[in-house]
């Protein structure tokens, strides 16, 4: 339950804090890291949301039930996202044995997600 | 002597106003929120709903008794089945059971007053009916033909139908759904009586709940996936369109997100109502109850992980479905559990065959086929071979029709004398639950032989060889119509001149069995306490009664 | 308590079974809303991840000042948020009527802010459409364009629905309608507002720092 009224000081630290983490945030997307550049960004804003989540939004001093309530959103965004991606990471992976479609694809997969063209295997 | 003369036996039953009685007028109905004038609001507006899609149905089952096309023409055939499938889906399936039952029977079986938020279920009907609406113009003005899942390019950019207008219509009866969902879920919670905790609820509650959980995480899915489809007509632009880089896949992907859960929030509430029915007219103990209620929550979760099964031929990745086909097979395993625990409560009960009953045997038969057909479907290589032909046709209707308005029917048929106080015509009853399973049967029945043997979907014209199954289909049709008439007319008749029902005509458990029929405003006088475990039948004192009778 | 009284619906028993059923009521209306948004951030993933150069070219051509100064923006007014929450839990509704406008007021700068920012892209031709000019190296931007119209319009359309809630609030407090017992209305916005915030808080890091360094 949230009718336990959090100190006013609370708030102030965790806006500074955030006001921190934007400024890191900032800082560290200036320098060219190569994957670490999403991997910080993202991390610092999961930090962030959790900060408001738990002392912003009561969570912390809330029921159990209200972290499952809390937690339910994300889990099915990541059900989404872990098995929509399990398509688009794996394209290509397994090539049809009908000779036509897989000249089809060889002709046309490769060209149209991205400025990558992937290696076309060969034929088994 | 002129004590008994004094004193007038006073009628418990009339003492507190009824909620029909309440009050007459059409402002009464039209802002309410007592939650069962609400799910009689619904009642009224799904069957309306189900009658125009029911007649686009007869419409193409005419047309489809001869081999070619001479009744309408290819574009109506698809304006049709777009209008069959859209209305029947989110203007009668998905708010059937869920909006009328769930709203009339939840707050009643938890010994609550009312739902949670009584004034989001009457915004929530509202939005309903202005969806309908919305969709019903698109339908009049001209039609939509892209199916009824809108599949990208063609819905957003080929297509010269009024898309934008039936995709709003939806858009907006989608948060008729959240709505519902949410107040099912914060309902249970929070409003269930003294001493009503969760392994002593009914299992409909249970159900309602797996139900509500989909409603609410998946809707909102499907609402942005329109709206991005719409945005992607109106504005020429958009990541569905192959022909800037985007992906049609992803549409579907993000479609069937939705709506492949939407099947269980179809399906869900049926086995709701079953898993009442079967109890009552058993008079035994439910088989398994926490396996039947976990049960219904891992199928609310594990129908949110396979939905890749509707795209095996897509352009997915052949890993992607390889994952998919095996999380469809897990799904199989807590409705088969269910199937067991309905079938072992039946085991040495004293089952009598009253019409709810009727509706409950008919919908295990042919929710057990729709789901072993399932199977078939869930399978890659026979996917392959069937995809997009009548069987795919008849298994989804196996699960909607045979299961989820058989169940709709047999719930309406039990809770009949508590939503209106009155007994229905009982041979009449019968009768027509026996004629809407043989027509069901006639109906679809065919279309599994004839989608294997190749007979592909959403044509209006075929090869002869098929005519014979096309034929016996209609027969079925028409029969099945009849089955769907007769309840709506005896149960009118009813209304007026049938028996009046006791509180509890079938001797069943349930809290909402304790309160009068019609239930008055507020459910009931005071809030009931709940000190045993549901389902307390005995069939063993049961059958030493009818001896007795009969003796 | 007369103001208490008023407040419990009918089909309560307790005030405090109603603050708790609107408390879940919101925090499930707050998964729907991430579920909401999940198609947008779902699309993102997947060009991001098929259109890599193209993004980052693409994304060099947001104004990371805009973006940095309205991220702050919307964390102070989270702050102020929570301090008006604070004040309703404690009864004193006049500073709650100030913490609320502060908030309205972090709340009608962000859009400010945004406005120039469309504007900008306005006049770069930046817009997806008929007038928009493609960029060489990176034939996808406009796919990267066009979610970031949608991500960041669809959040605008929650921080203007979110001032019509606050303005609610504001005018509630105005008339004493808050005590230390019924405050939830008050906690029930501010759950709202923290959830645009993070919204923007995830936005950021995906439009404006994609390929900063170069």
């Amino acid at each position: 339950m949230s009718t336990e009224i959090v100190s006013k000081k609370i708030y102030f630290v965790i806006w500074a804090s955030l006001m921190v983490l934007l400024f890191v945030t900032w800082g560290v997307a200036q320098f060219d890291l190569g994957l670490f550049n999403s991997l910080a960004a993202l991390t610092i804003a999961i930090i962030k949301m959790l900060l408001v989540i738990l002392y912003f939004m009561h969570v912390r001093y809330s029921s159990r039930l209200t972290w499952v309530f809390a937690g339910a959103g994300f889990l099915w965004l990541m059900i989404m996202i872990t098995l929509t991606l399990s398509d688009y990471t794996t394209r290509g992976f397994v090539r049809p044995y009908n000779r036509v479609l897989s000249n089809w694809q060889d002709k046309n997969w490769n060209h149209l997600p991205g400025d990558k063209p992937m290696e076309p295997r060969p034929l088994p | 002597m002129n004590e008994t003369e004094a004193v007038p036996v006073p009628a418990p039953a009339e003492v507190e106003e009824n909620y029909l009685s309440a009050g007459h007028t059409v402002r009464s109905w039209l802002l309410t929120t007592d939650h069962k004038r609400i799910g009689l609001l619904y009642l009224f507006s799904i069957i309306f709903f189900f009658a125009i899609a029911a007649v686009a149905a007869a419409i193409m089952r005419l047309e489809l008794l001869t081999p070619p096309g001479d009744l309408v023409l290819s574009a109506t055939y698809n304006k049709l089945f777009t209008l069959h499938g859209v209305i029947m889906v989110w203007f009668f399936l998905i708010p059937s059971i869920p909006n009328v039952l769930g709203n009339f029977l939840i707050p009643m079986m938890i010994g609550a007053r009312d739902v949670a938020f009584p004034k989001l279920n009457l915004l929530s009907w509202y939005l309903f009916m202005a969806g309908g609406l919305l969709a019903l113009h698109a339908i009049i003005v001209g039609g939509v033909d892209t199916g009824w899942t809108f599949y990208t390019p063609y819905s957003s950019r080929y297509s010269n139908t009024h898309t934008v207008e039936m995709a709003l219509g939806i858009f907006l009866s989608g948060f008729a759904s959240i709505l519902t969902g949410l107040n099912f879920i914060i309902t249970v919670h929070e409003m269930r009586a003294p001493g009503l905790t969760w392994f002593r609820l009914p299992l409909f509650i249970w159900s309602h709940y797996a139900t509500s959980l989909i409603l609410v995480l998946a809707t909102p899915v499907l609402a942005i996936t329109l709206l991005l489809m719409m945005l992607e007509r109106i504005w020429g632009l958009g990541i569905f369109d192959p022909r800037l880089g985007g992906d049609p896949v992803l549409f579907q992907h993000l479609f069937w997100f939705y709506s492949h859960p939407a099947v269980y929030i179809m399906i869900l509430p049926s086995m709701a109502v079953v898993s009442e029915l079967i109890p009552c007219f058993s008079r035994k103990r439910i088989f398994g109850y926490k396996f039947i209620a976990f049960a219904s929550m891992a199928i609310a979760v594990l129908g949110f992980v396979v939905w890749g099964h509707h795209m095996f031929v897509s352009g997915q990745s052949v890993y992607a479905g390889m994952i998919f086909s095996i999380l469809s097979f897990i799904v199989a395993i807590p409705s088969g559990i269910k199937v067991f625990n309905w079938t072992a409560t039946l085991h040495r009960g004293s089952i009598s065959f009253e019409t709810p009953m009727l509706y409950a045997l008919g919908f295990i038969g042919l929710f057990s086929l729709g789901g072993l057909t399932g199977l078939f479907l869930a399978a890659l290589a026979v996917d392959v071979h069937v995809t997009d032909t009548y069987f795919v046709v008849a298994h989804f209707h196996y699960i909607m029709v045979g299961g989820t308005v058989l169940a709709f029917m047999g719930g309406i048929h039990f809770w009949w004398p508590k939503i209106t106080g009155r007994m229905y015509p009982e041979k009449l009853g019968q009768l027509a639950a026996l004629v809407t399973f043989i027509g069901f049967n006639l109906t679809f029945f065919p279309q599994f032989v004839m989608g294997y043997l190749g007979m592909p979907r959403r044509y209006h014209a075929y090869a002869p060889e098929f005519q014979i199954y096309h034929v016996l289909s209609t027969a079925g049709a028409t029969i099945l119509g009849v089955g769907y008439l007769l309840p709506v007319i005896y149960l009118l008749w009813s209304l007026r001149h049938g028996k009046k029902a006791g509180a509890n005509p079938w001797g069943a458990t349930g809290l909402e069995w304790q309160t009068p029929s019609p239930p008055p405003v507020h459910n009931f006088a005071e809030v009931p306490r709940v000190t045993g475990e549901p389902y307390d039948y005995s069939p063993q004192e049961e059958e030493k009664k009818a001896e007795d009778d009969h003796a | 308590m007369p103001e208490t009284k008023r407040a419990l619906a009918e089909h309560f028993e307790t005030l405090e079974q109603q603050h708790q059923a609107a408390w879940l009521g919101m925090w499930t209306f707050l998964a729907t809303e991430i579920m909401f948004f999940s198609g947008l951030f779902m699309g993102y993933i997947i060009y991001r991840h098929t259109y890599f150069q193209s993004f980052e070219i693409a994304s060099r051509h947001t104004n990371i000042i805009y973006g940095t100064v309205n991220t702050a923006i919307l964390l102070t007014s989270s702050l102020t948020m929570a301090l008006g929450v604070h004040a309703a839990q404690e009864g004193r509704n006049k500073a709650v009527v100030r913490y609320i406008l502060i908030t309205i007021l972090f709340a009608a700068a962000f859009m400010v802010v945004k406005g120039a920012e469309y504007y900008e892209h306005f006049k770069n031709h930046e817009i997806p459409g008929q007038a928009f000019h493609p960029i060489p190296q990176a034939p996808q931007a406009v796919i990267f364009f066009y979610l970031y119209f949608a991500m960041t319009g669809l959040h605008a359309v929650h921080v203007m629905v979110g001032i019509g809630v606050l303005s609610v609030m504001a005018w509630l407090a105005a008339r004493q309608r808050f005590d230390r017992v019924y405050n939830t209305p008050v906690e029930l916005a501010g759950l709202y507002w923290h959830f645009v915030d993070i919204v923007w808080i995830f936005l950021y890091p995906l439009i404006y720092l994609i390929d900063r360094h170069t």
